[in-house]
């Protein structure tokens, strides 16, 4: 018997008090928390706003036309003469902010992304409750190497994109859910010393949060 | 056998009062312990408040956690399907042993003699690193505290903060004595000891071919694996390497992608006190042109079975790793985590390492003593494991296996004794009678601190009252106009 099988074999021996006819969906799994927010999206986008900057990360509200201004100043501040730019991202933006683009195709190797300082991305979905962006590995997004290795992210979020509750955002996660998915929320963290929290270990040290109002879709 | 094998338990643990007893004079570290704990405390309840549905997202993790567990052979199987068509390869480990080899192999294979890890119970509890190592190969943990843990040659004795007992002065020193690269003249705030982590990590990120992580979650109709983590380093474990190598135990999946909405509310609250900790990542087998292009699975018994088959216990393996249960905690706040010398430490490491590792050790069966049963563990457990009724569960266990396998002479012949006294209406009267006054006079306004012999077992962690001159059907007796006997009938019938 292969060890699979052997363990397989002990877990439905471990389980001889569970009725034969017992299916998994016999056992009911109550879903009455709460799905949705009362908040209206306007209110919502507000809490996304304060969630974030909770973390320590700084959000940027603009117009459809305001993102170039924004990259120019959070990157221009910092030095940074270039970006990495993942494929589907819209150049325009990055150009008109007088930066050099740095694109991933041919894939970057993972010297000159460290050696890069700043990457920026459009997101997939956003959550206020928590103050989360979640990256599916895409257009606009990129492979995940991309905005985990520069120090600085910047990330652009469009309003419609923006969820009140975890449940809404997985509901809109499902139709790519077997692509890589990272969940951020803030620049990553240490309280492992004292559990004094720490920004800024390993990965982008600075998140800052582009969020661009488009008209409501609903 | 499917018991556990692996360094579940430190192989030099003293059963937990002897364990206890040492920490409980560490004066730093219990001033320490003290202050973290509650200040854990504090950022989960204030977090926790804020969701008017937290106790129908902890029904729900408990239930979802229960659907897995009764029907999980029908789970891993489906776990396994969804892996092996997302690209990854799946392994099977019944012990530790098992799984520390597949480990090897897969990593000798690649030729590679160091890889990154990302901090993981799984891979603790079998002792990988201790194994790995002594087969010439590094591993470098990359989680700040576990890198901490790693230097000092110490053990981790928390769960989800693992350096707690050390003070930031002493991890400084660590870090300026044992971490290549370090300045001298390095100071002590925490900023600054997580900037030289960085740096000195950066270089093993980068030039790492090979990672092995756990995973707190398993999705089985999509084979997704979840990893939930603060400081970056999971995600750059999970992507940078050409293979990863992910242990993961058996009672860690879920079914559905959905049931993560369910974990990732309760986890981060719990754990951290956060309402969403910094970074989350999630990948389903090989993804062409995004991250390891090599991804196996190693599925770990190692006793949970022995757990599952307890339908009281069972519920044990319903946890996800937060450690509310250690942070509020009366007794782990003051004798911290390496009095239960396991890598379980506190409540759930309590009825955790007695499940995976049997009874057959003092060592296992002193655990599900190491508790006051306040119940505080079960009002926080986000999954809401009754820990206190498997303590006490786990406490008979114990209680039944010495009566079974050893031969206590003392207490034997002790409870003899009182069982014949308490059966004898006419023995016990005379008992009393000659007993108590005799008892009176020994133990004094005081009363006892200091019993000899086995007595010494009930004093030396609590005082005996002074019991009273008479008992109070003589006191009765004597006073006027009573009837003793009528007293007595009255007390039978009730």
């Amino acid at each position: 018997m292969s060890t699979r099988e052997q363990i397989l074999a002990r877990v439905r021996e471990a389980l001889a008090d569970v009725p034969a006819d017992e299916r998994p969906e016999h056992v009911a799994v109550p879903g009455d928390y709460r799905r949705e927010s009362a908040l209206e999206h306007r209110e919502v986008l507000d809490l996304f706003v304060q969630t974030v900057e909770d973390y320590g990360a700084r959000v940027h509200r603009v117009g459809p036309d305001g993102v170039s201004g924004v990259l120019h100043e959070v990157l221009g501040s910092r030095g940074a003469r270039t970006v990495v730019t993942p494929p589907g991202f819209p150049e325009q933006w990055v150009t008109a902010a007088g930066l050099v683009l740095l694109r991933d195709g041919p894939p970057m190797s993972t010297a000159s992304l460290d050696r890069a300082g700043a990457v920026v991305s459009t997101a997939t979905v956003a959550i206020a409750e928590t103050g989360t962006i979640a990256l599916v590995s895409g257009a606009g997004t990129g492979r995940r190497a991309l905005t985990l290795l520069p120090d600085v992210h910047v990330c652009v979020v469009r309003t419609d994109q923006v969820v009140a509750t975890v449940p809404e955002a997985f509901d809109r996660l499902a139709g790519q859910r077997t692509r890589p998915i990272t969940l951020v929320s803030g620049g990553s963290a240490t309280s492992d010393i004292e559990f004094v929290r720490v920004e800024g270990v390993h990965g982008p040290r600075t998140l800052e949060v582009v969020l661009v109002d488009v008209p409501s879709a609903g | 056998m499917s018991r556990a094998t692996g360094p579940v338990r430190w192989p030099d643990a003293e059963p937990f009062p002897q364990a206890a007893a040492v920490q409980l004079a560490k004066a730093e570290q219990r001033a320490t312990l003290e202050r973290v704990t509650h200040q854990i405390r504090t950022k989960r309840a204030a977090v926790v408040a804020e969701r008017d549905d937290w106790e129908e997202l902890r029904r729900a993790g408990e239930r979802i956690k229960d659907r897995t567990l009764r029907h999980l052979d029908h789970y891993l199987e489906q776990a396994e399907r969804a892996l092996t068509r997302a690209g990854a390869v799946v392994h099977w480990a019944a012990d530790a042993d098992q799984a520390n080899h597949i480990v090897h192999r897969l990593v000798r294979e690649t030729g590679q003699t160091e890889v990154v890890k990302v901090k993981s119970m799984a891979t603790a509890e079998i002792g990988l690193n201790e194994y790995l190592q002594a087969r010439g190969i590094t591993p470098v943990e990359t989680d700040l505290a576990e890198l901490v843990v790693q230097l000092a040659g110490d053990r981790p004795s928390h769960i989800v903060v693992p350096a707690i007992h050390h003070n930031r002065h002493e991890i400084r020193d660590l870090l300026a004595q044992r971490m290549p690269g370090t300045p001298s003249d390095l100071g002590d705030d925490p900023g600054e000891l997580a900037a030289q982590a960085r740096r000195h990590l950066r270089e093993a990120f980068l030039r790492a071919r090979v990672a092995v992580s756990g995973a707190n979650f398993v999705v089985a109709e999509t084979g997704t694996l979840a990893v939930v983590e603060s400081e970056g380093n999971g995600r750059m474990c999970l992507t940078l390497p050409e293979r990863l190598i992910t242990v993961v135990g058996i009672e860690k999946v879920v079914p559905t992608f959905a049931d993560l909405e369910v974990f990732l509310q309760l986890l981060p609250r719990s754990s951290t006190g956060e309402r969403m900790n910094p970074a989350t990542s999630l990948w389903t087998g090989v993804t062409p042109g995004d991250g390891p292009q090599q991804v196996h699975v190693v599925f770990l018994d190692n006793g949970r079975t022995d757990a599952l088959a307890d339908p009281v216990g069972r519920q044990a393996l319903r946890c996800i790793r937060c450690s509310a249960c250690l942070n509020v905690c009366p007794v782990y706040e003051r004798t911290g985590g390496h009095a239960y010398g396991s890598v379980y430490p506190g409540p759930i490491g309590a009825i955790l390492t007695p499940q995976l590792r049997g009874m057959a050790d003092p060592v296992d069966r002193s655990l599900p003593f190491a508790s006051s049963l306040c119940g505080a563990c079960f009002e926080v457990c986000p999954v809401r494991i009754d820990i206190p009724r498997v303590l006490t569960h786990l406490r008979a266990a114990a209680v039944d296996h010495e009566r079974r396998h050893l031969q206590n002479v003392v207490e034997r012949t002790a409870f003899r004794a009182a069982t014949a006294g308490l059966s004898n209406r006419a023995l016990y009267e005379v008992g009393l009678r000659v007993g108590l006054p005799l008892a009176h006079a020994v133990a004094g306004r005081d009363g006892l601190s200091d019993l000899p012999s086995v007595g010494n077992r009930w004093t030396r962690s609590r005082d005996v009252p002074p019991p009273p001159p008479q008992s109070f059907r003589a006191w009765w007796a004597d006073q006027p106009g009573t009837d003793a006997d009528a007293g007595g009938q009255g007390t039978q019938a009730s």
